[in-house]
């Protein structure tokens, strides 16, 4: 998927401070508003374009996914107009946008579902996984980084470098299968591949299509321990992965941090190590650190088809890739929307963050 | 030390989730039959539209047939299904059925006649993948109505030409015959799309089970429907659950968490091997490997380096190594289990013969290109033929892509050695008959969908008619006759090489019994599988 390279610039939509403007904080509340939502449309917009063009250019033949390999060449031209394949793709593009304005994302071919259906059952699977993954990597990472450039050359920082390492380099799949070869089929402490176990399936209502939410809202207990020894290791996995880069990325900040004249006089001064770790040098990283975690789970809300696969995760990621490998441009189409509203949100949210720890970004 | 804090509580916290967790499994429950399979390709479970592998595992337990194959009794042949029987008339272009009184479908609608003419005629204007095979018969979108009719509790079927019965009863015992329930479908019926939309995704059939939920790419769910007219099927669920990898299918079978897994690789096969609660039964299937030699490329189409071809190919070399217990030589295009299936496979790996055709022609070197599909299998033999091709002077220029864009090419006719599987597509062996043997029009822009266009060959006109004449002969025998000469003939000259025939290894746990994946002519059937 394109990933917008926003994150990475604090503030860029807001417009400098209107110092002195009367009535500037109303007018600048609306004005972000305003940007915000042109920022939205406009990646969209781009986004969509941009996957259509593609979509459209790739040799793989949507058709023969709804014909069959066996169909005539009457049936095929049939389907061909059918699908509108027979107009200039900007003409195919506008009767697109127009549908989705609608509010219809059409039907994928390759699923025979209603689009819209399809993504509100998968994209709760990789939230699901995103987040807890997010989550072990931000607990695990972040203090691990910290800890390691606290104690640079230290035995944490040599463990940290190796874990790191180790992530970076070793193939998910591999590392997936051997999960459930040992936690799985060895010592059978969590559950196999699936979301959840035979007997728990459908058991618990939908609501928000997070089975550990929807579990704890029926207060079927069972089901949310089933469901939990399902994700464990697939979250595991990815929560290492995004540790491994989150632990980097925190050490180098805060190496950066320790080196500055401020920490220096702090400890002159005879501030706790402590307080100099925790309560100065990590809070000025704090705002870099958002933007590496945003942009580190936002990349996980694309589904990580690999995970996806070896744990038959119905999750995104395999979702659109199988889509895209059918030429079935509905639902990669729908897809792209989703994932491209998570990374305007999360742009978002990380800048509201950073106004929030930095004063001095407003 | 505040700072170890947070990876310490963690640690905890993780060993204390872990630790109630391991005694949450035991194996599936009694009354459920839970299956690992590759279920990706299902893009429809309407009877009219589906025609992938695993949707027509689907529709066929959900859905009844006038007429019916059974799989573990192929012996049998046709039996009689919600028709109870039929009469063909003298001239032998009309066959009337008589339906069976009191079947009931999953609404409480009755299965009358009227429900099975609509159903084909709704097939046939629908008109897509499947609607050729009833097509056959002489029915199109505007004649239909007139010539599918019904007449109180008989169904009348009105062909354009006297076809053999076995050929008409084996098209309508497939998927695309399935009777529907007009009037649920009618009512969800959307525009002019005969239901089609709804029915994808729903079931409005009188079979052995009942369609709970279909989740794509994720699992089917099929409930028993206890008032099956031939007998509640022994279990009350079946869950087929999408599982991509072998290695995942084999580790949820050994823990128990499922009772059969249906795409182990051979190395999966063999790691279960020792294992007392497991067990692996081999099905003979109806797909057939086969070596396609365009006609339009120079070299290929020379008759000396076709027969040459047939005896580089290393079919037990093959057979013992990466095709081990998946594939059996088959040197015929009628799958063994079909009416008409020959057994004979007379070439054998010898490269000498090989080189002795090839140099009495004058071929001593050139180039021939392949486009393989990126499945192991495929790009093996290539690499196997481009060996042994070598020693006799020739080169293979292998190029691998995606299943979607060898397809593109080969139905471009430019695919020069193509290597790939047909599945036949109804029970009769006109299927594979009229692909491999048949090509009435070797024009470029006929635009035709058989393997014979494709490979660009011009079927001899002989041949053509020997394949359109044995639709028509009434006497089995006869007919049975008929297919071993076309094969016999076939051998001598078809630059379409079939190589090897699927054997389907399913492993399942050993209390699971009567299990059948269909056997070659049909799929799947849960209706009769028990767990003891």
């Amino acid at each position: 998927m394109v990933q917008p390279d926003m994150l990475d610039q604090p503030g860029r939509d807001g417009p400098p401070p209107a110092a002195g403007a009367p009535s500037g904080r109303a007018m600048r509340l609306g004005r972000r508003f305003a940007g915000v939502a042109l920022s939205l449309v406009l990646t969209l917009l781009g986004l969509l374009l941009v996957t259509f063009v593609i979509g459209r250019i790739m040799p793989i033949d949507p058709v023969l996914k709804v014909v069959g390999e066996r169909a005539t060449q009457a049936q095929y031209d049939a389907a061909y107009q059918a699908m509108g394949l027979d107009k200039p793709i900007w003409q195919q593009f506008l009767r697109y946008m127009a549908e989705v304005l609608r509010g219809d994302f059409g039907r994928s071919i390759s699923t025979g579902h209603a689009v819209a259906q399809d993504l509100r059952r998968v994209f709760p699977a990789t939230l699901e996984l995103a987040t807890l993954g997010t989550m072990i990597g931000v607990l695990v990472g972040v203090p691990l980084g910290v800890v390691a450039a606290a104690r640079r050359g230290g035995w944490i920082d040599q463990v940290a470098r190796v874990v790191a390492l180790v992530g970076y380099s070793m193939p998910i799949f591999w590392l997936g299968l051997m999960g459930l070869l040992l936690f799985y089929g060895i010592l059978g402490w969590v559950g196999g591949p699936g979301r959840q176990g035979i007997v728990y399936d459908g058991m618990v209502p939908t609501v928000t299509g997070l089975i550990l939410v929807d579990s704890l809202v029926a207060g079927d207990w069972a089901a949310f321990r089933d469901a939990f020894s399902h994700i464990v290791l697939p979250a595991g996995l990815l929560g290492y992965f995004s540790l491994a880069y989150i632990s980097r990325m925190t050490r180098s900040f805060m190496l950066e941090q320790l080196s500055a004249e401020y920490v220096v006089t702090a400890r002159v001064k005879g501030l706790s190590e402590r307080r100099v770790i925790w309560g100065h040098a990590f809070r000025n990283i704090l705002v870099p650190l958002v933007t590496v975690i945003a942009l580190s789970f936002g990349s996980l809300l694309e589904g990580s088809v690999l995970t996806e696969i070896v744990f038959s995760w119905p999750g995104i990621g395999q979702y659109i890739t199988k889509a895209l490998l059918a030429g079935d441009m509905n639902a990669v189409l729908g897809g792209t929307v989703v994932v491209g509203t998570c990374f305007v949100a999360l742009n978002l949210l990380s800048d509201i963050l950073y106004r929030l720890l930095d004063p001095r970004a407003t | 030390m505040q700072n170890r804090f947070p990876l310490r509580a963690l640690m905890l916290a993780s060993a204390v989730a872990l630790a109630p967790a391991g005694a949450a499994w035991a194996e599936t429950p009694a009354d459920t039959l839970v299956i690992a399979h590759q279920i990706d390709d299902i893009i429809s479970l309407d009877p009219g539209q589906s025609f992938e592998f695993s949707g027509q595992d689907v529709v066929r337990n959900l859905y009844d047939r006038l007429v019916d194959i059974d799989p573990l009794d192929l012996a049998a042949g046709i039996k009689p299904s919600l028709a109870e029987s039929w009469e063909v008339s003298e001239d032998g272009k009309t066959i009337t059925l008589t339906m069976r009184e009191g079947v009931k479908f999953h609404s409480g609608n009755p299965v009358r006649a009227e429900d099975a003419a609509w159903s084909l005629q709704r097939a046939v204007k629908l008109n897509k993948s499947p609607a050729f095979i009833l097509n056959q018969f002489g029915f199109t979108a505007e004649n239909v109505d007139e010539r599918v009719t019904f007449d109180g509790n008989r169904l009348v079927l009105q062909l354009d030409q006297p076809y053999a019965q076995s050929y008409v009863l084996n098209c309508l015992a497939s998927e695309v015959g399935s009777v529907v329930d007009k009037e649920t479908v009618m009512a969800h019926a959307e525009g002019e799309d005969f239901g089609n939309a709804w029915l994808s995704t729903n079931d409005a059939g009188s079979g052995p089970f009942t369609l709970a939920t279909w989740r794509p790419n994720e699992a089917v769910q099929l409930t028993a429907n206890p008032d099956y007219w031939q007998g509640a099927p022994a279990l009350a669920r079946v869950i087929v659950r999408h599982v991509q990898e072998s290695s995942a299918q084999r580790l949820l079978l050994e823990q128990g968490d499922v009772d059969v897994a249906r795409n182990l690789t051979p190395t999966d096969v063999e790691g279960i091997a020792g294992n007392d609660r497991l067990k692996v039964m081999d099905e003979l299937r109806g797909r057939i490997l086969y070596m396609g030699l365009s006609q339009k490329d120079p070299l290929l189409s020379r008759p000396e380096m076709v027969e040459a071809m047939k005896y580089l190919i290393d079919y037990a070399g093959m057979e013992s190594s990466f095709l081990k217990g998946q594939w059996k030589v088959h040197q015929n295009f009628l799958p063994e289990g079909y009416l008409g299936a020959s057994d004979e496979n007379p070439w054998t790996h010898d490269i000498e013969k090989a080189r002795q055709i090839l140099t009495d022609a004058g071929i001593t070197s050139g180039t021939v290109r392949t486009i393989v599909r990126d499945i192991r299998e495929y790009v093996d033999a290539a690499q196997t033929l481009q060996a042994a091709m070598a020693q006799v002077g020739l080169t293979l220029e292998i190029q691998q892509m995606t299943g979607a864009q060898v397809l593109d090419a080969y139905r471009a006719r430019q695919v020069p050695v193509f290597i790939g599987e047909w599945g036949p597509d109804y029970a009769d062996p006109h299927t594979n008959a009229s692909t491999f043997a048949h090509n009435p029009n070797n024009a470029d822009d006929a635009g035709l969908s058989q393997l014979a266009w494709r490979n660009s060959w011009a079927v001899p006109d002989e041949m053509n008619r020997a394949v359109e004449a044995a639709t028509l002969e009434g006497d089995t025998d006869k007919r049975v006759q008929m297919y071993l000469d076309i094969q016999s003939q076939y051998r001598e000259i078809a630059p379409i090489i079939p190589m090897f025939q699927k054997i389907e290894q399913v492993a399942m746990q050993q209390n699971v019994q009567n299990w059948t994946s269909g056997g070659s002519v049909s799929s799947v059937l849960y209706r009769q599988v028990t767990k003891e």
